[in-house]
């Protein structure tokens, strides 16, 4: 049953992987390859994390594995947001077939600013936009 | 928070008393002062919270999880099929909460769900930009989005 377990567990996560790999060659652009690889990398390796803790059975890898199920759980959305970030800034195109981009119009590339485009409905008065 | 101090003391006082200095013996002894802090917060009517955010904390995860599962059925999906169907878009969602615990967590969890990707939040935490593989009925992401916020905004208050 442990073994059975282990095969499907490794079994799925490294198809997971795969289909992340896949997925990053073969879709237009490099937000969309973002979405590929962020979801199926991280489920898949928690996926082989949770496949050693199985085959293991023992408190101290189980404790290990599950960390860093955790951890990469919660840093790959990080990876994924600073990439895209990135991909803006330096001004990666969009796919063609794009239909909407609300944060191009908002975004100051030479300050590196981010407007939220609410700023003209209250008025407030902005003191972190840099001087022009 | 004092009462997750008490849990915690509760525990080691079950395992000095029932001398089972192991892991499974200290989340035994957290369970039972939970238990213990659950019952008598409950008398004495003061609810601090607490007692009542261990489910929810565990409720969220499993639901993280889910969510982790659903996405990757998605995207696997969008990826083996010759054809592209997406409608991808990059869409502003305005917060109702500007505290960075409640922006994070929502980002993440936004990246980690079907089909969105959250890329940035606008320099005065008002604003985060999400992109969409499918953004055919608007509405119905934007509410989607919205409940997702809901529950982040409930689990940190």
């Amino acid at each position: 049953m442990s073994d059975f377990l282990t095969v499907f567990f490794l079994l799925t996560g490294s198809g997971l992987i795969l289909i992340g790999a896949i997925g990053a060659v073969r879709m237009p652009d490099l937000i969309l390859r973002m979405h590929a690889t962020t979801k199926a990398g991280a489920l898949g390796v928690g996926l082989m994390t949770v496949a050693t803790a199985v085959y293991f059975l023992d408190i101290g890898v189980t404790v290990r594995a599950l960390s860093i199920l955790a951890f990469v759980v919660l840093t790959a959305p990080i990876a994924a947001h600073v990439i895209g970030r990135a991909a803006y800034f330096t001004g990666a195109p969009l796919w063609e077939r794009t239909l909407k981009d609300e944060l191009g119009q908002n975004l100051d590339r030479r300050g590196h600013y981010l407007r939220s485009g609410l700023e003209e409905q209250d008025r407030l008065p902005n003191r972190d936009r840099p001087a022009e | 928070m004092t009462l997750f101090i008490w849990n915690i003391l509760l525990a080691f006082v079950w395992v000095a008393l029932s001398g089972n200095f192991t892991g499974s013996g200290f989340l035994a002894g957290f369970i039972f002062g939970y238990l213990v802090l659950a019952f008598v917060s409950r008398m004495s009517g003061d609810m601090t919270g607490y007692t009542r955010k261990i489910p929810q904390v565990i409720g969220f995860t499993l639901f993280y999880l889910w969510e982790l599962i659903r996405s990757n059925m998605r995207v696997a999906y969008e990826v083996l099929t010759p054809t592209h169907y997406m409608r991808p878009g990059v869409i502003g969602l305005p917060l109702m909460t500007q505290s960075d615990a409640a922006v994070t967590l929502l980002a993440n969890l936004i990246s980690m769900t079907p089909g969105t990707l959250s890329i940035d939040v606008s320099n005065d935490n008002r604003m985060l930009y999400i992109h969409a593989m499918h953004i055919d009925d608007e509405d119905a992401l934007r509410a989607d989005l919205k409940d997702l916020e809901r529950r982040v905004i409930e689990l940190l208050s």
